[in-house]
């Protein structure tokens, strides 16, 4: 159903560290680095990561248990929230202390976990707020048509390439609220792609979609990869994030427990106390006990 | 009952310069609200400001009338940049609280006697507009608005517009003004700048993570809008002397009903919604007393006059509660309401 043509396995990016898998383990070519985030809220301390990095152009998993502070974690990278303490650099370039849209124009672009479509704006009114070269934007210029319109043009082209591949083209002129909340996932992620980030950070992007979008939502993830981007989910979805990411951070209690491939995470003990429990891979109905299955042997 | 005089007399609130003047300040809630989602809440606030700074101008400090209205829409600008510093970090509802003092902190500024030579207290400033000046102040308002006045002497139009040349001279300065203003709103709102406001309004941290600077945009919308506000503000004092009592809450209540009434997000909603504001305000402000007068109204006509105001509350409401796009306002655009 979706745009591509694209085989279902996935080319997996390996040999992303330095040295012995442990975390805050050094990354070959690591596209972000934070160092000693902390941030508190009163007394509870929701983010304490002592040393992370993030390697460029590969998919990375952020996963832990439910106020483990991986959005909080998201907010604090992005600029949206500010912590009490840490350094933490994108390219190179420090981002501490700077304006969220500014780190947005760097090339570091996230969505929400929930879903933040502009509803009484169209479809396609959203998308090209997504464009960073618009220079109609500015005060002035806006009121001369003649400045923006060859660009606008050139936008709305480039937004409706990708609203094909998300299979939102048909809905271009309605109002983002009257989609789906699965297809205000979709927009949202296409929106982001106008940007043209570098390293995209996705927070729940599977959260309330049904199966057959979930598929096409991560062959989009995988593109993304393809096209040179690095990408940062955080997602609860086990099968997904086993199937596409290359490298998986488990954090709990605001710090990075453990890192890895992830297969190998998902076999960590201390990740199945915390976080997966012990029948990750189980019928839900044989831990009930409700219904017995003749063998728990399921598709690898 | 005097039918036809009434109805004369609402007619030429059509092109009444207060009618303009609400049009204008309508204009600049359109976009705080309509556009930008700012819920100011202060608007006769700048409108003041528009109003004493160009009467502040010509009496005090002596300017000709037309850089005497700079001073007033400077005065705006102003404003909107000390408001907007540490206010528009704060919710949509806090901006509201913080709007309404400031406009109460700027009326009763200009009401303290204080300041008495500049703002001339409870009394207002009058005479700014000249030729002439007044008796105390002879030289006052030299440079004023009417001295610009190139339209002869005498009566014009017909009637219900039969006027003399002052009220078509500022019927057709106000006019320009109002044109050039919606013109420029049209633009704006049409353009990519529109665009980033709108999306803010529909959710600020969205635009944010998108790489706009959501706080400077917000700051020029509460200029703008605080400049059209501070046009409405000089239209009236175009028109007739500026004192601190007009320029209260109520004021800017009115304003908001107005501006409902033609449809928050639009451009033509606050010029039409103002047309009918006004103009049903003078036909009920006159048909409550006359038909009290007839004794058909259990009130005298004094208190009769009063009853539009109660019953513009009542339309405010029914406004809000069951058609709150407008007149004018895209009905698909309300439909899915947050």
């Amino acid at each position: 159903m979706s745009s591509n043509d694209k085989p279902a396995t996935p080319v997996k990016s390996t040999g992303l560290h330095v040295g012995a898998i442990k975390p805050g383990v050094a990354k070959k070519d690591p596209i972000l680095i934070a160092d000693s985030v902390r941030r508190q809220f009163g007394g509870l301390t929701a983010v304490d990561v002592e040393h992370v990095e993030i390697p460029r152009n590969a998919i990375t998993a952020l996963i832990g248990p439910n106020g483990a502070g991986k959005t909080t974690f998201f907010n604090l990278l992005t600029g949206f929230d500010n912590p009490n303490t840490g350094t933490w650099s994108f390219n190179g370039k420090s981002l501490a202390g700077v304006a969220a849209f500014k780190v947005a124009r760097m090339g570091l672009i996230r969505t929400f976990q929930l879903t933040k479509a502009l509803s009484l704006l169209t479809v396609m009114d959203n998308m090209k707020l997504g464009s960073t070269q618009q220079r109609g934007e500015k005060l002035w210029a806006s009121m001369f048509h003649f400045l923006w319109k060859k660009k606008d043009v050139e936008i709305e082209a480039q937004a409706l390439d990708l609203l094909k591949r998300f299979n939102l083209d048909a809905k271009k002129d309605d109002y983002a609220a009257s989609l789906s909340g699965g297809q205000r996932k979709l927009l949202e992620m296409a929106r982001a792609l106008m940007t043209k980030p570098e390293l995209v950070m996705l927070d729940e992007p599977m959260a309330g979609v049904n199966p057959a979008l979930t598929q096409s939502l991560l062959e989009h993830i995988l593109n993304l990869k393809k096209e040179g981007m690095t990408v940062l989910f955080v997602e609860h979805d086990m099968h997904m994030v086993r199937h596409i990411a290359d490298w998986v951070i488990v954090m709990a209690e605001g710090k990075v427990v453990a890192e890895g491939d992830p297969h190998e995470v998902m076999r960590n003990p201390a990740v199945i106390d915390a976080y997966l429990g012990s029948h990750q891979d189980d019928d839900l109905g044989t831990i009930t006990g409700r219904i017995t299955l003749p063998k728990p042997g399921k598709e690898k | 009952m005097d039918v036809l005089g009434i109805l004369s007399s609402t007619a030429s609130f059509i092109l009444d310069p207060t009618t303009m003047a609400y049009a204008l300040a309508g204009l600049g809630l359109a976009i705080h609200f309509g556009f930008a989602g700012l819920l100011n809440m202060g608007m006769a606030g700048f409108m003041a400001l528009g109003a004493y700074g160009y009467a502040i101008g010509v009496l005090t400090l002596g300017l000709p009338w037309y850089l005497a209205a700079f001073v007033g829409i400077g005065a705006s600008i102003i404003f909107a940049l000390i408001l907007g510093i540490p206010t528009l970090r704060l919710r949509g509802d806090y901006l509201a609280i913080v709007t309404i003092a400031a406009a109460e902190i700027i009326r009763l500024l200009l009401l303290t006697s204080a300041f008495i030579d500049v703002t001339g207290s409870a009394d207002g400033l009058s005479g700014f507009n000249g030729p002439g000046g007044t008796i105390t102040n002879p030289i006052a308002g030299a440079g004023g608005f009417n001295g610009s006045n190139p339209i002869p002497d005498g009566e014009f139009g017909f009637e219900p517009f039969l006027d003399d040349e002052r009220t078509w001279y500022l019927r057709i300065v106000g006019a320009i003004i109002l044109a050039v203003s919606v013109f420029v709103v049209w633009r704006l709102v049409n353009s990519p700048w529109g665009r980033v406001i709108k999306g803010i309004r529909e959710d600020e941290e969205a635009v944010r993570s998108l790489g706009k600077n959501v706080f400077a945009y917000k700051m020029q919308a509460l200029i703008i809008g605080g400049v059209f506000g501070a046009l409405g503000g000089l239209m009236l004092a175009f028109s007739t002397n500026v004192n601190s009592g007009v320029y209260v809450t109520s004021l800017t209540f009115f304003l908001w009903t107005a501006l409902l009434l033609g449809g928050a997000a639009t451009v033509f909603g606050p010029l039409v919604g103002s047309v009918i504001f006004w103009v049903l305000q003078a036909f009920l402000g006159l048909l409550f007393p006359a038909l009290a007068k007839l004794g058909l109204l259990p009130f005298d006509s004094i208190q009769a006059a009063q009853v539009r105001f109660i019953l513009i509350g009542v339309a405010l409401v029914l406004l809000v509660v069951f058609r709150p796009q407008g007149i004018f306002g895209n009905k698909k655009e309300l439909t899915f309401v947050k």
